[in-house]
């Protein structure tokens, strides 16, 4: 795969580099977020998904 | 901690609702006409103002930024107040951001019939507009991150972090790909200042990414303020919603490039738009099944109420659409779909269900809340989802049929495997007639819907009273330190920080933009140029900019793939290096006519290379040469005079934008148009039927008429890399 990518990026001086900080930037935040996402306590999720029912 | 007392303003969403509906229906109604000139393509004829080429950017604006734009910013405005427990920030805003929103969509409805046109799609307005665009939404922008720094609720809530990344993004969006160059301050007309690939790469970074962040977030934000409202159920999973939120945004920005697959786009660029989009199921799916799992347990309220009917058709068709798009997004898929009908089917899947069932049911729930009665019909209602479901299932399925049959026949070789089984463009339009003929019904059936709305509506509005400031009580928001409190994590405290949270999803959309747009615009070798290519003649560049007016890339494409069919139908591929005196870029994406890339290079067995008399026939009596096209006619280009007075002005943008005309050229521009024009007439009028109508006639020479001009661009179209014999 990388390969097949790396062919067609060769018009660029140091274009390695490309794919592989793509991959680095999205992987690292994806886990960002997912950590983000699974460190709230249940109490809060609860608390926070029930604002638009107790909004009038 | 003591209550306060204040208003919700009522009002604004309501005037927002209102503006959604008349423009929906205006929007629709011109998408009926496009619908029905696929039938009968001179059903406007003569009125310049209701050819195809005008109307079709009309309909597309009318829907996206009118019907869609005002109904999600009622929906915003509405839910945003609520959520954070506060009145919008400023009345006067509000009424800016209304005023100034109708105005703009009444100058569009104005310009672009005129033929005031970019050509870039979904940002086919010209310069005057785009500024006051930027304007309103800046005005957006302070009124809602007002509302939310005054907030009496500490949390923020899921559906304004997709709100707050609509406004970023789409801010990015429009001034990034509307830097262009007017050619005189007192004109409409303006220049892209970026050229060929590079206009491509920036307007399907805008064209894809307007679609996300415009039909899409907010629509998002929406659906998790709405759907649990309507089904008094909260949302099946925050935390999910946590990660399709920062995923989405994160992986849509990539994507655009996928709308420029097998094009002369660099191949990695290709690649890589193709990577981003497969990815971008995972977060589509999460969010489409996160609001129908929210009605998990409430399916029996489905079947009776019709909001939640609209909503769930609604979100059934973002999961369509949502499958569909990284489908189309891989090589070989989309070599069969792109250019066809397919398309039009798949955006429509997205634009009437998605977009129009979310904005239905938004209206059928607001209305009767915000007059203080119940809804006038439920039958109606009822009646408009049913007519409304069957007018997309009648619109897309036979496009669908449409596209497959397209492609398959423009792709079929004759059994010896020599020569195309379908040489001749017109056979694969004929075919596909009767399935514009169910699209067209599918689409009356869905206007109708609409317009059972309309009634249903104002019966409501009249037997309700409105309210237009809405008393609640909420205590006051208690100062905390700024800072991050002892125990407190980094998410909690982020989430109570707006302008950071603001400045973390504006980092998160622009890696993708500027990993990709960056290295097509700065690295010169990712265009190799061609020495052949030259400027168009100043004859040539006006014929172009009429090219852009009438809006022929809208059925018109300048692409000719990598594809042996497509090398044998239009001549050889395109090249990167074609297009780099293209301001802007008419690569088209519809062939709903052949692709005119090489449309001046003569010898080819099939489209391409007719003489002038051809054309000029053509422009004025389609049907005359070819009994069953489907192309309107252009009668008024043959009657025009050609508008000479800003050709000068118009060269030195060129100029300044990087097109070598030397100040000769400049100079001597109307001497030399002239020359080529007197050739072109010449050839014309040696045609004995034109020279009997036109040969000596007093008023304006042939030659000065506009037609002239549209001529010798299509003339010059392919020919720069022609092998000359």
């Amino acid at each position: 795969m990388l390969k097949f990518i790396k062919h067609n990026l060769e018009t660029i001086t140091g274009v390695e580099i490309y794919p592989i900080i793509s991959l680095t930037i999205f992987f690292t935040a994806f886990v960002l977020f997912t950590v983000w996402a699974f460190t709230y306590s249940k109490e809060k999720i609860k608390e926070i998904s029930e604002m638009p029912l107790n909004d009038e | 901690m003591e209550k306060q007392q204040f208003y919700y303003d009522n009002k604004i969403v309501r005037n927002f609702l209102y503006a959604s509906i008349v423009f929906g229906v205006v929007g629709m109604l011109v998408g009926l006409i496009l619908a029905f000139l696929f039938l009968f393509p001179n059903l406007t004829s003569g009125i310049s103002f209701l050819s195809f080429g005008r109307l079709r950017p009309l309909h597309t604006n009318a829907v996206i930024f009118a019907f869609v734009g005002n109904a999600m910013f009622a929906g915003i405005y509405y839910s945003m107040q609520r959520l954070l427990k506060a009145r919008m920030f400023s009345d006067l805003l509000s009424k800016i951001h209304f005023w100034g929103w109708q105005l703009i969509i009444v100058a569009a409805a104005i310009t672009l019939p005129l033929g005031y046109s970019t050509s870039k799609e979904y940002a086919e307005l010209e310069w005057p507009i785009d500024i006051a665009i930027a304007l309103i939404w800046v005005v957006f922008g302070i009124n809602m991150i007002g509302t939310i720094i005054k907030r009496r609720e500490r949390h923020i809530y899921v559906a304004i972090w997709f709100y707050i990344a609509t406004f970023v993004t789409v801010a990015v969006l429009h001034i990034f790909n509307s830097l262009e160059l007017p050619v005189s301050l007192s004109g409409m007309k303006s220049y892209s200042i970026y050229a060929g690939v590079q206009d491509a790469l920036v307007q399907w970074w805008y064209g894809h990414n307007a679609v996300a962040f415009f039909l899409t977030t907010p629509f998002l934000g929406m659906m998790y303020y709405f759907v649990p409202k309507v089904a008094n159920r909260p949302v099946y999973s925050y935390r999910l919603s946590i990660i399709h939120f920062w995923s989405l945004i994160f992986i849509y920005i990539w994507a655009g490039p996928h709308h420029l697959l097998y094009t002369a786009l660099p191949d990695w660029a290709q690649n890589l738009g193709v990577v981003f989009s497969v990815m971008l199921i995972a977060p589509s799916w999460g969010g489409m099944i996160n609001g129908l799992l929210t009605l998990r347990g409430v399916w029996d309220k489905v079947r009776t109420d019709a909001v939640l009917k609209f909503f769930v058709v609604a979100i059934t068709g973002y999961g369509m659409a949502t499958f569909e798009g990284p489908m189309l997004s891989l090589k070989n898929v989309n070599a069969i779909a792109h250019f066809t009908d397919w398309i039009i089917a798949h955006v429509h899947v997205g634009a009437l269900a998605w977009n129009g069932f979310l904005s239905f049911g938004m209206i059928y729930w607001l209305i009767p809340r915000m007059t203080k009665t119940k809804l006038f019909s439920e039958k109606l209602a009822n009646f408009h989802f049913w007519i409304g479901t069957l007018g997309i299932i009648l619109y897309s399925l036979p496009l669908y049929v449409a596209g497959f049959t397209q492609a398959s026949m423009w792709k079929q070789f004759k059994p010896d495997g020599g020569a195309l089984q379908y040489g001749n463009f017109l056979e694969t339009v004929t075919e596909i007639m009767p399935m514009y003929w169910m699209r067209a019904v599918g689409g009356t059936l869905y206007l109708t819907g609409v317009i059972v709305l309309v009634y249903n509506v104002i019966r409501t509005v009249r037997q309700g009273s409105p309210v237009e400031n809405e008393l609640v009580e909420a205590p006051a928001l208690a100062v905390i330190s700024p800072n991050r409190l002892k125990g407190e994590k980094l998410h909690s405290w982020l989430e109570r920080k707006p302008v950071q949270f603001m400045l973390l999803t504006t980092v998160a959309i622009l890696i993708g933009g500027l990993i990709q747009i960056l290295p097509t615009i700065l690295v010169k070798s990712n265009i190799p140029t061609i020495s052949s290519v030259k400027p168009y003649t100043p004859l040539e560049l006006q014929g172009r900019d009429l090219y852009i007016r009438e809006g022929c890339v809208g059925c018109h494409s300048q692409m000719v793939r990598p594809f042996r069919s497509e090398v044998e139908r239009y001549g050889d591929y395109s090249k990167a290096g074609e297009f780099v005196y293209d301001h802007p870029f008419l690569w088209g994406s519809k062939r709903t006519g052949p692709d005119l890339a090489r449309e001046g290079v003569k010898g080819k067995p099939f489209n391409g290379g007719r003489d002038d008399v051809w054309h000029f026939n053509h422009m004025y009596d389609p049907q005359g040469l070819n009994e069953k096209s489907i192309m309107p006619r252009y009668q008024w280009l043959i009657k025009n005079e050609l508008d000479n007075s800003t050709i000068q002005d118009k060269m030195r943008t060129m100029v300044t934008l990087g097109v070598p005309y030397s100040e000769a050229d400049i100079n001597n521009a109307l001497k030399h148009m002239d020359e080529q024009a007197t050739k072109i007439e010449t050839n014309l009028l040696a045609n004995p039927e034109i020279k009997k109508s036109f040969g000596k006639e007093t008023a304006a020479p042939l030659k000065n008429r506009e037609i002239v001009a549209l001529i010798a661009y299509l003339q010059r179209l392919g020919t720069d890399t022609q092998v000359k014999k």
